[in-house]
């Protein structure tokens, strides 16, 4: 037989429970509705601001749908069915970066291939430029003449400054 | 008054087209009676300059006197506007602000041609294509965007008014900034085409340059950051730099900028990189124009296309010609670029210049791409999308942070080759201290503030901000340890104490140190900009002495109210901001109403301390209560982003004071004990 303290105890512990699940999904759903809004920008056209920091004034979208985002959140939909619903109703634009599929992801792609190309073009030029032969005939040593030697304490003070 | 104008135009039209032609059948056409012609072109520029004043100086007349019969007046002003703003309306609007480009570019042509006397022949090239660039323009204002177009009917009784977002006094100042940068570009763009069409020998057309190039690169960033703050101060979302289009458009052009102006000293000291730099000067030069294009066509969505255009053809059609031209001149003449030197090492100065232009190069690319790639997605899959800040931010902090790292580096580098001593003893020290305060800032308490108590784990944006002032600090580090090891072998040799010594040492090399400073300002901007990691933000109704509390600070709404003026009427409240329970100041953040162009603007009111600025912006009123709701921005470390320009303009001025005299003069047959002071320019 169960005592009423320990039913007291056990309905204490429920609610407890209860409490801290809601919590805790109030709190992933307000990181849920910051991450996705954060995601999505404003259509209004006057700002081109993300979402959540929209602030054009009179804005006849913003509010609209940061509403529409809470109660699809409401729904329990998921992220992408979340977004998939905001760009069949808004279009393409509204999401606020190319996704990571098809075309799209091109547009990624290219900046760190570019660095990547480039990386590599400045290193052969480098080994190139190394195993270049100096204008001089190598292994040659001519005693300087006074213009020549003129010359090279010019390039010397070009290039150490002093 | 529209008469004058348009009459300047067309004469301004017909003496930069002499001024061409006669200029360029002087060039090529060497014989008796070339050198007059030449002077007679010379002239025509010079004239062109007075007549371009003359039609700008004409529309701000027009403004003034409110004379609506005139389209673009009644467009862009209003009979209530301050007298700054109508004096702003020059570049307010697209017909505007390309007759403000030309008269610009005129102004340049005239100090250019004033000043030909110091190598006449590359000057008088330089004259032509410049010229060039202004018969493009003026045959634009004359056919495509004309500012005197007359209004069809009756006179209206008052104007649209002027944006009310360029009602604020820094769009008097940004416009002119910006466009006084993109401008300028012409000018190194003409010298360098100019050298390579006459094959010019030697390094000099450099050397002539080098002082446009930086004063114009200098005027672009002041442009930029003017715009930064503007955009702080006035939108309201609490940013400075919101990655838009027009905005990525006059990046373009200060990141190939910044590359020429590095690069270019290794043609300078060991006459290299001679072809990539024509190429960089020439796409600056390209960047510029487009960077005029993208905010003119309307070609991609922006909020600051303040004008929208058929006018894009005709950029297309000049871009192509540059582009035509800088190609034929130098398939014709390349050979001529030739390098002079090899590179000796991977560890040199040589080479991490080359990274350096990679980087800046590379980031350019990204912007270029991220700005155009909607169209290229419409072209390909049928619909636009949006690229915004999280695409440009995700790609171009690990640029910006490599750029840093070689920022740090590169300086301390040798032309040539650098030895691994060396390499010690330059960097152990600063790398320590940096690595110094990296602990400290993840050690410290998060109850400290931002950006202290640094959780790096916790959040990406924590990690960058964490190496952007780690890379941040070792660049202050090796820029101070430069300094002091500079002074030191000064004040040895001339028996002068430290400062004074470092004071010398920089005026000896003035380009150099004023390098450096330059370095320091953009590692102090980078500081604030690591700040943005810790952005938080709060919105609520307030009425009467309601509290909200956002970090330290605590906000009590004191009173709201409204007022009426001529150009606007407006609604306010005033927030009574404590930090633990003492007052500290008070705020008023606005909404406007402009009259004329029946449009709001908010007015956000800042309270800015070298941690942090709080931000407040009135977002509306809440039409039962009738009580306005506040947004609260907490923003660390802004401040040190105006700091950091203002150090980076200082850079810039001492970098383009001429060199003083060496005191002390060492025999040229005495070898030297090697300092890293020598590591070079």
């Amino acid at each position: 037989m169960i005592s009423v303290s320990s039913t007291k105890r056990l309905c204490l512990l429920s609610l407890l429970c209860l409490v801290i699940f809601v919590f805790l999904g109030a709190g992933d759903e307000d990181a849920r509705f910051n991450a996705l809004g954060h995601k999505m920008k404003c259509v209004c056209g006057g700002c081109n601001q993300v979402l959540l920091e929209c602030n054009h004034v009179g804005c006849r979208y913003s509010d609209r749908m940061r509403g529409e985002l809470s109660s699809a959140l409401s729904r329990a939909e998921s992220d992408d069915l979340v977004l998939q619903s905001f760009v069949q109703e808004y279009g393409p634009t509204v999401l606020i970066a190319p996704t990571n599929a098809g075309f799209n992801r091109v547009a990624w792609i290219m900046p760190y291939l570019a660095l990547l190309l480039g990386l590599t073009t400045v290193v052969l030029i480098v080994r190139a430029w190394k195993m270049r032969p100096l204008r001089a005939h190598a292994g040659v040593v001519a005693p300087l003449s006074g213009v020549e030697l003129e010359h090279f304490r010019e390039q010397a003070r070009k290039e150490t400054g002093i | 008054m529209a008469q004058i104008g348009s009459f300047a135009l067309l004469l301004a039209l017909a003496l930069s087209a002499y001024s061409f032609l006669a200029g360029l059948l002087a060039l090529v056409r060497p014989g008796a009676g070339s050198e007059r012609l030449g002077e007679t072109a010379r002239r025509a520029g010079i004239a062109a300059f007075a007549v371009v004043l003359l039609a700008a100086a004409v529309l701000v007349i027009a403004a003034f006197q409110d004379d609506f019969s005139i389209a673009y007046i009644f467009h862009h002003s209003n009979r209530d506007l301050p007298a700054p703003y109508k004096f702003a309306t020059l570049w307010s609007g697209q017909e505007g602000s390309l007759l403000f480009w030309s008269l610009l570019l005129s102004t340049y042509g005239l100090v250019l041609r004033l000043r030909h006397k110091t190598d006449s022949r590359l000057f008088a090239h330089a004259s032509v294509i410049i010229a060039a660039v202004q018969v493009f323009f003026l045959l634009l204002l004359n056919f495509a965007a004309h500012p005197f177009a007359i209004m069809q009917g009756s006179l209206p009784e008052d104007g649209n008014g002027l944006n009310p977002l360029l009602q604020y006094p820094e769009m008097v100042i940004h416009p002119p900034m910006l466009y006084l940068g993109y401008v300028g570009f012409t000018v190194p763009f003409a010298f360098a085409l100019g050298a390579l069409i006459m094959r010019y020998p030697g390094e000099k057309w450099i050397h002539i340059t080098r002082r446009w190039t930086m004063l114009t690169w200098g005027l672009l960033t002041c442009g930029i950051f003017l715009g930064a703050h503007w955009a702080y101060s006035v939108l309201g979302w609490g940013g400075y730099w919101g990655w838009d289009p027009v905005e990525n458009a006059s990046f373009l052009p200060w990141l190939t900028g910044t590359a020429f102006l590095h690069s270019v000293m290794m043609q300078e000291k060991r006459g290299m990189l001679k072809v990539w730099n024509m190429w960089l000067i020439f796409a600056t030069f390209m960047l510029s124009i487009f960077g005029t294009f993208l905010t003119r066509s309307g070609v991609v969505s922006s909020v600051h296309a303040f004008a929208q255009s058929s006018i894009g053809t005709w950029f297309v059609v000049f871009l192509s010609i540059i582009l035509v031209v800088c190609g034929v001149f130098y398939v014709m003449n390349h050979e001529h670029l030739r390098s002079e030197h090899r590179l000796e090492s991977l560890v040199s100065r040589e080479s991490s210049f080359l990274f350096n232009n990679l980087l800046f190069v590379v980031a350019c690319f990204a912007v270029l791409w991220g700005t155009l790639f909607p169209i290229l997605s419409d072209w390909v899959q049928g619909h636009k999308i949006t690229v915004g800040p999280p695409f440009f931010n995700r790609v171009m902090i690990p640029v910006a942070l490599l750029v840093l790292l070689l920022t740090a580096v590169g300086p301390l580098l040798c032309w040539g080759k650098t030895s691994v001593d060396s390499l010690k003893r330059n960097f152990l020290w600063p790398t320590i201290g940096a690595l110094a305060i990296a602990a400290f800032l993840i050690a410290t308490p998060v109850s400290w503030g931002s950006p202290f108590g640094m959780r790096p784990w916790h959040d990406i944006s924590y990690l960058y901000s964490l190496m952007a002032i780690t890379l941040s600090a070792l660049v202050a580090l090796t820029v101070i340890s430069e300094f002091i090891r500079g002074g030191h072998v000064i004040s040895r040799h001339a028996g002068r104490n430290l400062f004074a010594s470092m004071v010398h040492l920089a005026h000896r090399n003035t380009r150099r140190y004023g390098g450096y400073i330059v370095h320091f300002g953009v590692i102090v901007i980078i500081i604030g900009f690591a700040g943005a990691a810790f952005n938080q933000d709060k919105e609520k109704e307030m009425g009467f002495g309601d509290k909200m509390t956002i970090g330290p600070y605590t906000l009590v709404c004191r009173s709201y109210t409204q007022e009426d003026k001529p150009n606007y009427g407006s609604e306010w409240a005033i927030i009574d901001v404590f930090k633990g329970d003492r007052p500290i100041d008070t705020l008023y953040p606005e909404r406007r109403f402009f009259k004329a162009s029946q449009q709001m603007n908010t007015r956000p009111t800042i309270h800015s301390t070298l941690n942090e600025d709080l931000y407040l912006v009135y977002e509306g009123q809440n039409e039962d209560t009738g009580r306005p709701i506040i947004k609260a921005h907490l923003n660390p470390l802004v401040m040190w982003i105006w700091m950091g320009v203002w150090i980076m303009i200082a850079g810039t001025v001492i970098a383009l004071i001429p060199n003083a005299a060496a005191a002390v003069r060492v025999p040229a047959p005495v070898r030297v004990q090697a300092e890293p002071v020598g590591a070079g320019d």
